[in-house]
């Protein structure tokens, strides 16, 4: 069926839609930078924030410090003031100083930590999320060390070996390495399931390149986000361990180390626990955001706005 | 007289459901039932009928993404059910398949380059200059722009991403093509667009299609042959003018009678079927289809029925020889 | 007057790319009574359309302009107080998706009941009993064991019909159906059509009907209503859109579905195509909205955006190019 204008279409007899307002206000385009921004603000906070946590640790020794572990017996519990920042302990020691090298015992163990049980957590929930017969012994194992309290684990291992910062690590990591293993496992059993991998099957890759190409690079995106919770999490347990004298040795200045040893003062000396605990929380929240953020600009289900 | 491409005989697919303490299934899903058909070079059979028939199951099991309980897969004369991983193989070339969900068949990460060069590569079909010319030649097949190649999946629409699945399914050369469903998730125009686009590409690359689809008026436009599949069983099989012009079996009449049709003055008295499709899990005695037929006697409740030849071709399984009462209500 | 009038609906959201013009300038009404279909393919702001009408878009999502008159009463300036006692009472709606739509945790007694409850103030007894009656209504068997059950341990199709008791429980005078059977398999999607037919003669409400469907539309609806790009292109009673469809999209559309027994005829023919893609609604489209992909675009339609114009009695069609049929004089 054809149909031709009618032959007395003039501009005069057209019928013209009715212009019709804008009823929102134009969407204001802004730079890549400030987009990214509005969008995700609690990423760019908390990675803010970890960046800054990151650069007094690397910059420690320029930031006014002085050598964290010298004892000055003349200058023992000093407030807070114009020479001591924080205020001394009962060594004499700079507490301001310790606090600031503290920083890289913390992180050097949250990110150690997030590193080492995400890369061995991965390795175990792709075997048995793929290995279909390790399956119910892997997760079971998993099962058994989840029923466990991270802690008591961590302080069952640190007794076993000696204290140093290597075995907090290797001990944290152990007590997180389940929860990565599950999620993981998880994410692969879901990931099987899509018809892209089936897809790929059927294109005759293989079960190697199947697990590298499609299976892989979609689990990044979790796990990246499940580390950061991860890192948060080791960095309260190496304080909690240091705090109870199974953790960092005290010749390394951490916050845990210096929380514990104020402890005693804490009614009389407030200074020495206030200031560690504050960096302590600041970089736990840090951490935390920069996760929340993580998890709602990778997550594709999340879309803003309609 | 030569084999048929491909020929399913007896197939059989079972799910375990939940399992006790011992490992031992608690109950099974009769997904498929001991189906047989065959598919010829460059003719296209579709499997027709509703969720839960078994019709996906069958496209999975010939494509070897399940294992089949019992029964025999054959492409071109050789079994392909039992065979080993590396044997399989260069078989898997053959059958390439198109999935209906156009936004979870490609890997959101991967390029469509790199989508459509993995067939390529995995079958060692061409490298360096020769790839990127037959990349080039796929994206003219399913006529997307060839300088679209280096974008990601999510720049492209419902129906142009269903054009690289294509693609991606031709990239091998492949004698068969199962359609899984690949045109249901597509809106009324551009479903047109990628029917036509693969009636043409199997026009001319002389490609069999295996036409998995719940939807009978695509279907009829489409094929060359028709299974009717009710509850892991074929009900009824034939030419397309056979189950069309004549139909055999109440199901078949019933499906028909279903669709809307898009023309409001025909609007007719459907043969409307009373109740649900029964579980699979414990498929009915006799004819599964006897709890929802409107002409089921006794002998459908106890016995069930086999395939019967119909007219040459044509095969129904339904104990009634007349089953005219149906259409004519369905014509009132 | 009709029940319901829609007159230069627009609803734009908020996204970070721009503003999305997701329905654009609509207007139609409702006779009590009536049932009118709105038919598009996913992206034409039908969906949208009924969202507004039940003002369920969320002010920080996007907003609502134009005005929606229900029975006299303009909905876009009402309270959201008074606008709660509208909905699921004399505007109610059934969705695609049975299962999401339903609680998993409460049996569909309950949730039958307690539109009666917070609407009707019926009580806990009365409430049942009227749970009972709407589950026969619907054809469920065994009304009195059903109401006990929970969403997962019904079939889909039994899960529409509880949807549609629901919906109905209030004796609304609108029914909104969006997609209502698109979920559904070809021979339950019969059974749910027969009865929205047949409680339409018994219950008397008007319905507005949703669907990419075009099937459906002629087998459910008294008039139709085509949309594209958030536009309403073309508007006919339904047996005159489908013989003579006057905007080349309807037309496009009409010639790109597959007809059963097509190939009993013998004139197989190739489906038709609409070249190319609906445009996006977030910037400002100049000129007819389905210029891009149509054949008979000229320069005018590419300049003007064309208005509905009566085309024949009660058929109207945003066209330039669509041919007029003159009054007899």
């Amino acid at each position: 069926m054809t149909q031709f204008p009618s032959p007395d279409r003039t501009m005069a007899n057209l019928a013209v839609a009715e212009a019709l307002p804008d009823i929102l206000p134009p969407i204001r385009r802004r730079g890549p930078v400030r987009t990214f921004i509005a969008r995700h603000p609690t990423l760019v906070l908390g990675a803010g924030l970890l960046l800054l946590l990151v650069l007094t640790a690397v910059l420690a020794p320029w930031l006014g410090t002085l050598d964290p572990g010298a004892l000055a017996p003349a200058r023992r519990l000093r407030p807070p003031s114009g020479n001591n920042w924080f205020g001394t302990d009962q060594l004499g020691r700079d507490i301001y100083s310790r606090v600031i090298y503290g920083t890289r015992a913390s992180l050097m163990v949250g990110f150690g930590v997030s590193l080492l049980s995400s890369l061995v957590g991965l390795a175990i929930g792709l075997v048995s999320g793929f290995v279909r017969w390790s399956d119910g012994l892997i997760m079971r194992a998993m099962d058994g060390l989840m029923s466990i309290p991270p802690v008591l684990l961590a302080i069952a291992l640190m007794t076993l070996s000696r204290g140093s910062m290597g075995n907090v690590i290797l001990a944290i990591t152990i007590a997180e390495i389940p929860r990565v293993s599950r999620l993981i496992r998880g994410v692969v059993l879901s990931l099987r399931d899509q018809p892209y991998v089936d897809a790929a099957i059927a294109c005759g890759t293989r079960t190697p390149m199947i697990i590298f190409r499609h299976i892989l690079p979609n689990t990044l995106a979790p796990m990246t986000v499940q580390a950061t919770y991860i890192c948060a999490s080791a960095m309260i347990l190496e304080a909690i361990l240091s705090f109870v004298g199974a953790g960092t040795p005290p010749s390394i200045p951490s916050w845990g180390n210096i929380m514990a040893e104020g402890r005693a003062l804490w009614q009389v000396k407030p200074y020495i626990v206030f200031f560690p605990a504050l960096f302590l929380s600041t970089t736990v929240l840090a951490v935390n955001l920069l996760g929340d953020g993580l998890r709602d600009a990778l997550d594709p289900r999340m879309v803003k706005g309609v | 007289m030569s084999n048929p491409l491909l020929q399913v005989n007896d197939l059989v697919k079972h799910y375990p459901v939940g399992r006790t303490l011992s490992g031992r299934p608690k109950s099974v899903v009769h997904a498929v039932d001991g189906l047989s058909f065959h598919v010829d070079r460059g003719e296209t059979l579709s499997l027709v009928g509703e969720s839960g028939c078994g019709k996906s199951t069958v496209g999975r099991a010939i494509l070897r993404l399940v294992d089949i309980t019992m029964g025999q897969i054959v492409l071109d004369g050789r079994r392909i059910d039992d065979i080993s991983q590396a044997s399989l193989h260069p078989v898997r070339r053959r059958i390439q398949v198109v999935f209906q969900d156009p936004f979870s068949s490609l890997n959101p990460r991967m390029r469509v380059r790199d989508i459509l060069a993995e067939p390529i590569r995995n079958f060692r079909l061409a490298t360096g200059q020769d790839l990127e010319r037959r990349l080039g030649e796929l994206m003219d097949m399913v006529q997307l722009p060839r300088d679209s190649l280096g974008r990601l999946p999510h720049e492209f629409s419902g129906g142009q991403r269903q054009r690289i699945g294509i693609a991606r399914a031709l990239a091998a050369k492949p004698d068969l093509i199962i359609c899984d469903e690949a045109v249901s998730a597509l809106d009324v125009s551009v479903k047109a667009q990628v029917v036509n686009l693969l009636q043409d590409l199997q026009r001319d690359l002389g490609l069999a299609l295996l036409f998995i689809s719940h939807d009978l008026a695509i279907v009829e436009h489409m094929t060359q042959r028709i299974a009717v599949m009710y509850l892991g069983k074929i009900v009824e099989i034939g030419e397309r003018r056979q189950i069309f012009g004549d139909p055999r079996h109440p199901y078949t009449v019933a499906l028909m009678s279903a669709l809307p049709t898009p023309d409001p003055e025909t609007r007719r008295r459907r043969v409307t079927l009373v109740g649900d499709v029964p579980s699979p899990i414990d498929p009915p005695p006799g004819c599964r289809f006897h709890g929802r037929c409107p002409l089921a006697g006794e002998t459908c409740r106890r016995i069930e029925p086999d395939l019967r030849q119909i007219a040459p071709g044509h095969w129904a399984a339904c104990h009634l020889d007349d089953i005219s009462a149906m259409t004519r209500d369905a014509t009132v | 007057m009709a029940l319901l009038e829609v007159e230069n609906l627009q609803t734009h959201f908020r996204t970070p790319e721009g503003v999305n013009r997701a329905v654009e300038g609509v207007s139609f009404h409702v006779e009590e009574g009536e049932t009118l279909a709105i038919v598009g393919e996913s992206g034409c702001g039908k969906s949208v359309t009924s969202m507004s009408l039940m003002r369920l878009i969320p002010p920080s999502a996007g907003r609502i302009a134009g005005s929606i008159r229900f029975d006299g009463r303009d909905l876009l300036g009402l309270p959201e107080r008074e606008m709660r006692s509208i909905r699921g009472n004399d505007i109610s709606m059934i969705f695609q998706e049975p299962l999401t739509s339903l609680n998993p945790v409460l049996t569909i007694g309950y949730q039958i009941g307690e539109t009666l409850r917070l609407h009707q103030g019926l009580s806990a007894a009365e409430a049942r009993a009227k749970a009972i009656e709407m589950l026969t209504l619907v054809g469920i068997s065994e009304p009195a064991r059903r109401i006990a059950c929970y969403p997962h341990e019904l079939s889909g199709g039994m899960r529409q019909r509880v949807m549609i008791a629901i919906a109905l429980a209030c004796n609304p005078r609108l029914l909104i159906a969006d997609e209502p059977t698109t979920a559904l398999d070809v021979t339950i999607q019969a059974q749910i059509l027969d009865l929205m037919r047949d409680l339409k003669q018994r219950v008397g409400a008007a319905i507005v009907l949703i669907t990419h469907d075009l099937g459906v539309v002629a087998e459910m609806a008294e008039r139709v209503m085509v949309m594209y790009a958030g536009r309403k292109v073309e508007e006919a009673p339904v047996a005159q859109l489908f013989k003579t469809p006057r905007h080349p999209y309807t037309r496009g559309l009409l010639g790109a579905i597959p007809r059963l027994g097509s190939s009993l005829t013998g004139r197989q023919e190739r489906l038709a195509e609409i070249p190319g893609q609906v445009p996006s609604l977030k910037n400002r489209i100049t000129g007819c909205v389905f210029a891009g992909r149509c054949s008979q675009a000229d320069e005018i339609c590419r300049t003007i955006a064309p208005g509905l114009e009566t085309k024949a009695p009660g058929h109207f069609a945003a066209c330039h190019q669509a041919l007029r049929e003159e009054a007899p004089s």
